[in-house]
């Protein structure tokens, strides 16, 4: 490291920002997300809330299958189960708590019983590694789908028709445009992003990595298996439940079919393109997870000019592009953009000296 | 400090262990020795609770430990090193170092998410305590950001090592600190052994097939062969004992 670099406390060196280039970078980054949010016309912003709010739940993806190692083919269960509980619970608590406060309860509820269940989806960790787990906790996804799709339970979660949802309401401050929605999804963003940092430069995300890397060399430094990969499985599930009751804010009506197994995986293709077990990482993903489909329908509409009998071969083309976008990263990046990115950032570190 | 009492281990018909019996004492480098295949780590992996031996028992200041997991025996003192070293690959050196404090730190995960108070208090303490008590002390200060999978072989040995010292530990189980190292990353490692010993007062007990650094550095040293203990004693009395000689010489013709 040679620019402007010299550090003379331990406190500047763990900063997150610890050079130069990447405190450009982020600021960078926010004051352009400012602009964006003020100026974007309206299809934009869609687009970039919903990048935001898969972002909130491939954070959570991170912290399990980047940080822990650990593989979920699940969580799409923990949006749901955020969605949902923060509806019902507007829903059942309507007249005792008053609407400008609700979402202080609302949403915290939801993400607690998120994280509560991930920790009992996360059970089988302690006993079934890799593909297994995968399949285990792909269970989780059908049986939670199953659930709220039964009749027994129609009168509160509303069966296969789903629920309508409210704008939240903060201190009587409806947000109630998409525009008004961007500024809080990107807020929630930053700050998963900054909670996701934070736990990885303190002892319970490096616990994470150490099962990760090697689990029987973090036993013997006293790090408790049981403990820490339930813990795990409990703060990836209560970040998706997070960005389950935003969801339930944010489109006016939610569904089963919206939680199914393709949302799991598209979080976990988000995370391998973005690049695993980085905190930048799944801000990448999501970027290209939700651009692709986009750029492939302008192109396509560009293309064909929206002849009839081509706009149904949009759809499997989109799959085929997803598919290849993840052999490539699998194959050439497996650490992601986000590897791309740091590589990028060293060599400015170095210029004029170095390259690469 | 730790002792081990009548340790019977076996898998399937294979005895691994049969009756070990030696105390590590306080403040002391036991080494443990013996040709392939006699036990040794196999000792290490019951002592630090990997396996559950059949027979025996382990105690550690008094206190019987046999049957502990390896993470609570971590939070009692005791630390290792493996021989074919298990450093997490993903992690920078300073990482892996600040893990070896894991069991002192209290930041629980509210704190960890916000980085406040306590949170970051207690990561810039444990920063300053590794950088200047192990860093330092094993001679690491240029490679502290460089990732595992960018060192040479003796260095990550040396940062293992350092791992283990970042937990404070009572008792230190090095297995096979110096295999594969040449003469001089030995006498180095030999040299930060001894400084351990005597800067920290941590009791050493180690596997080693080097036998001049055993008998250099060890003040006790216990003979395995067949996962039977055939001699222990001081290194000169070791050394002239005729069933080690056998053992590794092979019975003269």
């Amino acid at each position: 490291m040679i620019n402007a670099n010299l550090k003379s406390t331990y406190a500047a060196d763990e900063r997150v920002l610890n050079n130069r280039y990447k405190q450009m970078f982020v600021y960078g980054m926010a004051l352009l997300l400012a602009v964006f949010g003020a100026f974007a016309n309206d299809y934009l912003i869609l687009i970039a809330c919903k990048m935001g709010l898969l972002l909130i739940a491939v954070v959570g993806i991170n912290v399990l299958t980047g940080y822990t190692g650990l593989v979920s083919l699940g969580h799409a269960a923990f949006v749901a189960i955020g969605a949902y509980s923060v509806t019902i619970f507007q829903n059942v608590t309507a007249g005792f708590i008053p609407d400008p406060v609700m979402i202080f309860f609302a949403v915290p509820f939801a993400v607690f019983l998120a994280a509560f269940i991930g920790v009992i989806v996360g059970l089988p960790s302690l006993r079934v590694k890799g593909l297994y787990l995968a399949v285990a906790t792909l269970a989780a996804n059908f049986i939670v789908i199953f659930l709220i799709e039964q009749d027994l339970f129609a009168p509160w979660t509303g069966g296969m028709v789903g629920l309508t949802t409210n704008a939240p309401n903060i201190f009587g401050w409806i947000l109630d445009s998409k525009r008004e929605m961007f500024g809080l999804i990107a807020l929630v963003g930053f700050v998963t992003l900054l909670m996701a940092q934070n736990l990885i430069r303190t002892r319970i995300g490096r616990a994470f990595i150490a099962i990760r890397d090697r689990d029987y060399s973090a036993e013997i430094l006293g790090i408790s298996l049981l403990k820490y990969k339930l813990m795990s499985f409990s703060i990836s599930a209560a970040f998706c439940g997070l960005s389950g009751a935003l969801f339930a804010y944010f489109y006016a009506r939610i569904l089963p079919e919206q939680f199914e197994l393709d949302l799991s995986l598209e979080l976990v293709a988000a995370l391998i393109v973005g690049g695993m077990g980085r905190t930048m990482g799944p801000v990448f993903g999501v970027i290209i997870i939700v651009m692709v489909p986009e750029v492939i329908k302008i192109t396509f509409g560009a293309l064909t000019g929206d002849a009839a009998g081509m706009a149904q071969l949009r759809a499997p083309l989109q799959e085929i592009a997803f598919g290849a976008l993840l052999v490539f990263f699998l194959l050439k990046e497996p650490l992601g953009i986000n590897q791309i990115v740091d590589r990028m950032l060293r060599a400015a570190n170095r210029w004029p000296f170095a390259r690469g | 400090m730790l002792k081990v009492e009548d340790l019977h281990l076996s898998f399937g018909g294979i005895k691994a262990l049969q009756g070990v019996n030696f105390e590590a004492r306080a403040g002391e480098i036991t080494g443990v020795i013996g040709p392939n295949g006699a036990g040794k780590t196999s000792l290490f992996n019951a002592i630090s609770g990997f396996y559950t031996p059949d027979k025996g028992r382990v105690s550690f200041e008094g206190r019987d430990i046999t049957d502990l997991r390896p993470d609570k025996k971590a939070e009692l003192g005791l630390a290792r090193t493996f021989q074919n070293i298990a450093l997490f690959r993903g992690m920078t050196v300073l990482d892996n170092i600040k893990l070896g404090g894991h069991t002192r730190l209290k930041t629980n995960l509210w704190q960890a998410l916000w980085y406040f108070g306590s949170a970051q208090r207690e990561e810039l303490e444990l920063r300053r305590e590794i950088e200047e008590r192990v860093i330092d002390f094993l001679e690491i200060d240029h490679i502290r950001k460089y990732p595992i999978t960018m060192l040479p072989y003796g260095l990550q040995k040396r940062v293992e090592l350092g791992r283990a010292l970042a937990m404070r530990p009572k008792v230190l189980l090095l297995d096979e600190p110096v295999a594969g190292m040449n003469r001089e990353e030995t006498a180095d490692m030999a040299r930060f052994i001894l400084d351990v010993q005597e800067q920290f007062g941590t009791t050493i007990l180690l596997v080693e097939h080097d036998m001049h650094m055993v008998m250099d550095i060890c003040s006790h040293i216990v003979v395995l062969n067949f996962g039977q203990q055939i001699a222990s004693g001081t290194p000169a009395e070791v050394s002239r004992n005729p069933d080690v000689i056998e053992a590794y010489l092979g019975a003269a013709a």
